[in-house]
């Protein structure tokens, strides 16, 4: 019998800590057959985050160091200037990539540091329980933000895509969502491409994924993915935001 | 013998670490540490070595952890506010059980302080200044020529004990020029099998961690790592004695101050005082037992420090209160003179503590 | 060389960190023990600026200067600040182009020389410094004017390789002061 559905290489034979409905197991699964399909589970070195993801270095079959929360772009930047011929990724959530760690996260873009980064943007503080996060949305109800975010009180979220887009810098900046089979596919295209960047030596790739967090948003998984689309891309489009390359094969 | 030159205290330290074989440095300018910067930023690039200026000393800390992992020989440096931001780093370092060299050229405290030389960042360097359990290596050079010894030692333990290392020097020794020799360094190899390579698809993956969420398994982490750190206190403690064979008083002593300390104790054996100086050239391990053996020696001891009295504590812990300990201190960047150590010596002489 | 503390004090831009270069380069290759030890910070931008140099046949201990051998004052405030430190039997060098004020003291050797006024009227105005080590040279005789271009040539980057010539005119014209 033909096998047409088996886990990829890339992933280790355990069981994910995350909750019903999550959607870190198919980001998880999207970098690992990706990892597969370029042939480098061997020579990659991923770094995970402190947030829910936290546990990645268990997941993943390549080497994988565990960074502070906030600082992996920095610790990626350390591994990968060390072994520039080893492929270096960071796995990061809204909190540590986009609040705490925001300058490390700015800085290795500027600098086009020749790293993957997959960044998840659930709108939320997850392994804490629920907290508001850098992109919380406005009115959005979370532990700290109980009455809805008030954006006169707390500030605005951030739109990390657009801000790094800005940057002379980064070579590839998108943002895709994993809301439903087609937007799953392009994820993984998308995060195909930002390891093939780096690969090919171009630079600084980071996409953006749009992930849904059912536990502290309160919803069924069903309803969740329903939000995503209804509030969460409303605000947070989908698109590429910078693509040098093909900027550059335009102005020819 | 190799010819000698003359170097700033942070080029030597610069110059002593290529020679050991370190060819990534990541840092963030603060005075008084930049030369050692930029002096990376000039060699590196022709070496095929890397410097990299990062976006913040908390950045910088956490490319060290990242090489380090990576398994190369790699430094940051730094003055007293910026080690403050590296110490989230320093403990993850040492969680991770991983060899790192940090510099700290120590200014005045607390907060913003000043940038004159002072050695209050003691209880920071040896004491802690992360979270958690920890220890590092703290080397305390008191010459320029010291500056490039302790640090080619400071990286060879870094190395075999899998920890970091810390030089921690002060605004004059890192600002004064001294001739120097830089001897063949002789470098240790270990072995890196922890070391994130790629694993080629031959081997399980390698994990460079701190987080343990089982209190038996972080327990366990805890009680190996310090079953290391108890064979590097009776191993690797370091420090120098000078005039304590027929000593009465003993002055205590580290860095720039033992250099003060030192003109002063030859000053006090012209007048006829009985006196000799110990100076940790490790301030962890503390040389213990040298300051155990003088508590049996000596009818007492003056701590000489550019702070408001820490490695006093030390002193204290070790003489087990046996005999008194004075302070003779300045702080805040001001630097204790031979003729106030002088003074302390003669009150110790006359009972006065 | 009995062990010699020299203090050079005057503001930034005069050259006292280069001047107290020279000294311990001097001594460098005269096979003596040396320490240089420069103020650092923001008063190096145009404010008073010292350097500690140690020349010694023996270890230097501290390199802190706080009773000084030899005081090289560059400008009022320098002399007024130290010349009291300075220990007995003492030399003291002033730039009298640029202090008015007399020393009063009379158990010191205190030489005084229009250093500034020199360098300007023989076009090398911005080696003053020099101009006082030549004749600093001239009274230490244990330091020896022989083989100062070599240590000139060492502290002289190659890019700036004109600058030796002028740098051993200076110290000539101090050397040859009356």
């Amino acid at each position: 019998m033909a096998v047409v559905f088996k886990k990829p290489d890339s992933l280790a034979d355990i069981p994910f800590h995350y909750c019903p409905g999550c959607p870190h197991g198919i980001i998880h699964r999207l970098v690992a057959e990706v990892m597969d399909e370029l042939q480098i589970e061997g020579k990659t070195i991923g770094v995970a985050p402190v947030g829910c993801a936290v546990m990645a270095y268990d997941y993943f079959t390549c080497d994988m160091i565990e960074a502070a929360h906030g600082r992996a772009p920095a610790v990626a930047t350390g591994i990968k200037r060390s072994r520039p011929e080893n492929i270096v990724f960071t796995y990061q959530g809204d909190g540590d990539l986009a609040s705490i760690g925001m300058a490390e996260t700015v800085h290795s873009a500027a600098r086009n540091e020749n790293i993957t980064v997959i960044f998840v943007n659930n709108a939320i503080y997850g392994m804490t329980g629920g907290q508001m996060a850098p992109t919380s949305l406005p009115g959005q109800v979370t532990q700290t933000s109980p009455y809805g975010r008030d954006v006169d009180h707390c500030g605005w979220p951030i739109r990390v895509s657009e801000m790094l887009a800005t940057l002379e810098g980064p070579e590839y900046i998108t943002r895709v969502a994993v809301n439903n089979v087609k937007n799953v596919m392009q994820a993984k295209k998308a995060i195909k491409k930002a390891f093939q960047n780096q690969i090919d030596g171009k630079g600084f790739s980071l996409v953006e994924v749009v992930s849904a967090c059912p536990t502290n948003w309160g919803m069924t998984p069903q309803k969740a993915l329903e939000w995503v689309e209804s509030d969460m891309l409303p605000f947070y489009p989908i698109g590429v935001y910078k693509d040098r390359s093909a900027e550059k094969e335009e102005s020819k | 013998m190799a010819e000698r030159v003359l170097m700033k205290g942070n080029e030597a330290i610069a110059e002593a670490a290529i020679r050991a074989g370190c060819k990534h440095y990541f840092g963030y300018p603060i005075t008084p540490q930049t030369e050692i910067a930029a002096y990376m930023a000039k060699k590196m690039p022709k070496i095929g070595g890397v410097f990299l200026q990062a976006e913040s000393e908390i950045a910088s800390i956490n490319m060290v952890y990242g090489a380090a992992a990576a398994g190369v020989r790699v430094m940051t440096s730094s003055s007293s506010p910026g080690i403050s931001l590296k110490a989230e780093g320093l403990s993850y370092i040492a969680g991770s059980d991983i060899p790192a060299l940090v510099v700290n050229v120590q200014r005045g405290g607390p907060g913003l302080g000043g940038i004159q030389p002072s050695q209050s960042d003691y209880f920071q360097a040896t004491k802690g200044g992360g979270h958690g359990d920890y220890r590092m290596i703290v080397l305390a050079p008191a010459s320029v020529q010291e500056m490039a010894s302790l640090t080619i030692k400071g990286f060879n333990l870094a190395d075999k004990y899998q920890m970091t290392s810390m030089i921690l020097a002060d605004g004059t020794i890192g600002q004064m020029m001294e001739p120097i020799t830089f001897e063949d360094a002789e470098i240790e190899n270990y072995e890196k099998p922890w070391a994130l390579t790629g694993t080629n698809c031959e081997r399980k993956h390698n994990i460079v961690n701190s987080l343990y969420l089982k209190p038996e398994e972080l327990e366990v982490k805890n009680f190996e790592r310090y079953e290391k750190y108890k064979a590097i206190e009776e191993n690797e403690a370091m420090w120098e004695e000078y005039m304590m064979e027929d000593a009465k008083y003993c002055v205590v002593a580290f860095g720039i101050a033992a250099r003060v300390a030192k003109n002063a104790v030859v000053a006090a054996r012209n007048e006829g005082i009985k006196v000799g100086l110990i100076r940790p050239i490790t301030l962890w391990p503390f040389p213990q037992k040298a300051i155990k053996e003088a508590a049996d020696k000596v009818n007492g001891f003056i701590s000489v420090e550019l702070s408001m009295g820490q490695m006093i504590e030390d002193i204290r812990l070790y003489t087990e209160s046996k005999k008194p300990v004075a302070l003779c201190n300045r702080c805040g960047g001001m630097i204790v003179s031979p003729d106030e150590v002088l003074q302390s010596i003669k009150n110790a002489e006359k009972g006065v503590f | 060389m009995k062990t010699t503390q020299i203090l050079i004090a005057g503001f930034g831009g005069q050259g006292i960190l280069f001047a107290g270069k020279f000294l311990a380069y001097k001594g460098l290759t005269e096979d003596l023990q040396v320490s240089w030890l420069p103020s650092y910070g923001p008063e190096m931008r145009g404010g008073t600026a010292n350097c500690n140099v140690i020349l010694s046949d023996t270890p230097v201990g501290s390199p802190i200067i706080t009773t000084p051998d030899v005081l090289v004052a560059m400008n009022l405030p320098s002399l007024q600040k130290y010349v009291d430190t300075v220990a007995p039997g003492g030399q003291i060098y002033v730039d009298s182009a640029l202090i008015e004020e007399k020393v009063t003291r009379t158990d010191v050797d205190v030489f005084y020389i229009p250093a500034t006024q020199m360098a300007k009227s023989q076009g090398i105005a911005t080696l003053a410094n020099m101009i006082i080590m030549g004749h600093l040279l001239e009274n230490n005789p244990e330091l020896s004017f022989e083989g100062t271009e070599e240590v000139v040539k060492k502290l002289v980057p190659p890019k700036k390789a004109a600058l030796v010539e002028l740098n051993i005119k200076a110290l000539t014209l101090g050397k040859e002061y009356k």
